[in-house]
């Protein structure tokens, strides 16, 4: 057991799980309902760095032991993994190919996003979903975001992203019904990038 | 398996088949002031219990029971405390968690003469009752000598 459990590290999960999971999974729905629009966590979690306290919520609220989690080379401590081992049972897996949840905490590492669980042409939900921790969701305005979900647009602040990004998200909007969708975490808030938003601009 | 592993094993197996109540009075006697960070509230859910026929058949699915679970950390050192226990009693959960926790620590002794022994007395009271009361209804099956059929 304390072999794979990193027991000095171990913090507490959402004081009550039910309402906890619940109020953040609402807050995951209305980020992915209105992309481009940050919204609070409503219960973000004290989690062992670097793993932020929006994106520790979201890990315990979507994760259990049916979606493999893959996590960036900066999140792959034993701190961070016992508690997501801890409190989701989640298999972490090291091919970001294989699993359904990537937890990024370093937006540089993120993985090229072609290589990814991109869903099949008759169960495209069987796609991954990225969740990245970026330095800013109120950057410098680059661009904007239109499609599903955004009447007009919205502005684009989204700042730490690799240079390769807009044309990669490009190619997964072109991939629809397939592609990945993203997270993005900051601190207590996060934002919601479907597959079907368009970065324009 | 490390006797260690024997002794904890055995004292979680105490602590899960005690009487709720037993155990609550036996705690608040106790009385030991150790704080607590709770890392996982206790919760209840099911688990599948296998059986196997004869020791040596295929393994099968008896049917599901109710645990509840909870995990404490002992405050100020990385002492954690796990407890699995049949059914609902929340309570229970929390301070076979919280026993657990201070059976490991230098605490142990006293936790073992207030707690564990009691209990484990308890227990073998309750088991040598049922064995007796299923051996007074024991029947022993014999078949009598047949007489001769009358001519």
């Amino acid at each position: 057991m304390t072999a794979i459990l990193d027991s000095s590290a171990l913090l507490p999960g959402f004081a009550d799980p039910v309402l906890g999971s619940q109020s953040v999974f609402r807050a995951v729905l209305d980020a992915m309902s209105r992309p481009g629009r940050p919204v609070a966590c409503p219960d973000p979690l004290a989690a062992p760095a670097p793993l932020g306290r929006a994106m520790a919520a979201a890990a315990l609220t979507l994760v259990d032991f049916d979606t493999p989690v893959w996590l960036d080379p900066a999140l792959a401590t034993p701190a961070v993994q016992s508690f997501l081992r801890f409190h989701t049972g989640a298999p972490l897996v090291a091919d970001p190919a294989a699993a359904a949840f990537l937890l990024v905490a370093d937006p540089a590492a993120l993985p090229r996003l072609g290589g990814l669980a991109l869903g099949e042409d008759r169960y495209p939900d069987r796609s991954a979903t990225l969740v990245v921790e970026v330095p800013a969701l109120d950057g410098p305005e680059a661009g904007r975001f239109t499609g599903p979900g955004i009447a007009t647009a919205e502005p684009a602040r989204i700042a730490g992203l690799p240079g390769w990004f807009r044309e990669a998200w490009a190619a997964n909007g072109a991939a629809y019904p397939l592609g990945v969708d993203l997270l993005l975490t900051c601190g207590g808030r996060m934002l919601g990038l479907p597959r079907t938003t368009r970065w324009e601009g | 398996m490390t006797k260690e592993t024997e002794q904890r094993r055995n004292w979680m197996a105490v602590l899960a088949k005690s009487d709720p109540a037993t155990l609550q009075r036996l705690w608040s006697d106790l009385g030991d002031r150790a704080g607590f960070t709770t890392l996982r509230p206790a919760e209840t859910g099911m688990v599948m219990v296998r059986g196997r026929a004869g020791g040596d058949g295929m393994a099968f699915a008896l049917g599901e029971m109710t645990v509840t679970r909870c995990t404490v950390r002992l405050d100020g050192s990385e002492v954690l405390g796990f407890a699995y226990v049949a059914g609902r009693d929340r309570r229970h959960a929390e301070i076979a968690a919280r026993a657990d926790a201070l059976l490991q620590t230098d605490r142990r002794d006293a936790v073992e003469t207030a707690l564990i022994a009691p209990l484990r007395v308890a227990q073998a009271e309750a088991r040598e009752t049922a064995r007796r009361k299923a051996a007074a209804t024991r029947v022993d099956f014999f078949t009598m000598v047949r007489g001769e059929n009358p001519r």
